[in-house]
């Protein structure tokens, strides 16, 4: 229990990502749901550093590389979004933007 | 109780209850302020598993890369006193249920995994990609065997920068005709 080992991380990557899951469904700041899906990722990146050191191999940390890489163009993309809404729509909350709603 | 361990359970606390104030604070820079301590403590989670130079590119480009833009959004936007507003949309409740459902089924699979996770026969050095001196053996591999990805990564984010660009550009309708 106490020695810390690959499914410690799991345990905690999973919770990560309950509370990512959470934000993203319950908030209705757009800011806030990009937030939780950088939680998201980084409950993923954990995923991959720990197996990457249980089983000695560099090629999960490699593949975090990647995940940050995307994590930044999605957040880039995601507030050029937020920003374009923000000046046609006037509001920050995703429960208020229903133009595809009939 | 190792050193090691502590270390774990210190950080595992910073992250989660950095990640709940992350999204229950109703002042967005407060959340913004919370989700960086959440990534310190996941950088120092990677230090903790010999993931230096993942740690360094965290505190790099998550913290000081893409939560300062995030707080540069949050200025752009006028909140207007958000202390009025509702925090939670109307699908709280059946939103939570739904992802505690998710939690508990990726916990089943996780635990009956958990035998196998910790078999000490998988953790002998394999070759070549194997861990020796971090940053070098991430160079070596993002390098050789992940070349295109790469590349292709560095093509994503021009493409995301110039989508960014178009999308937050003011649009001047008199010089556009």
């Amino acid at each position: 229990m106490l020695e810390v080992t690959t499914s410690h991380y799991v345990v905690l990557s999973t919770l990560l990502m309950l509370i990512g899951v959470i934000g993203i469904l319950i908030r209705r700041n757009i800011l806030v749901l990009l937030m939780s899906v950088e939680l998201i990722l980084n409950a993923v990146n954990i995923n991959l550093v720990a197996f990457s050191a249980s089983l000695q191999q560099v090629h999960g940390q490699v593949f975090s590389i990647f995940v940050i890489t995307v994590a930044a163009a999605e957040a880039a993309v995601g507030l050029g979004i937020l920003i374009a809404l923000f000046r046609n729509k006037q509001t920050v909350h995703a429960d208020e933007i229903d133009l595809l709603r009939w | 109780m190792s050193l090691d361990s502590v270390l774990f359970y210190v950080l595992a606390a910073l992250v989660l209850g950095s990640a709940i104030m992350t999204i229950t604070r109703r002042n967005v820079v407060h959340a913004a302020v919370w989700l960086i301590s959440a990534l310190v403590g996941v950088a120092g989670l990677f230090l903790s598993r010999g993931a230096e130079f993942l740690a360094g590119v965290q505190v790099i480009v998550y913290i000081g890369g893409i939560m300062v833009l995030f707080l540069f959004v949050i200025m752009l936007v006028p909140v207007h006193d958000e202390s009025t507003q509702r925090r939670f949309s109307n699908q709280k409740w059946p939103a939570t249920v739904a992802a505690v459902a998710l939690f508990l089924w990726v916990a089943f699979i996780a635990v009956n995994g958990v035998g196998m996770l910790d078999h000490p026969g998988m953790a002998e050095p394999l070759g070549p990609g194997s861990l020796s001196e971090n940053s070098e053996a991430v160079g070596l591999v993002l390098f050789s065997q992940y070349l295109l990805p790469f590349e292709l990564a560095s093509i994503l984010l021009l493409v995301a920068i110039i989508g960014a660009i178009v999308m937050s550009k003011t649009r001047n309708r008199e010089t556009e005709s």
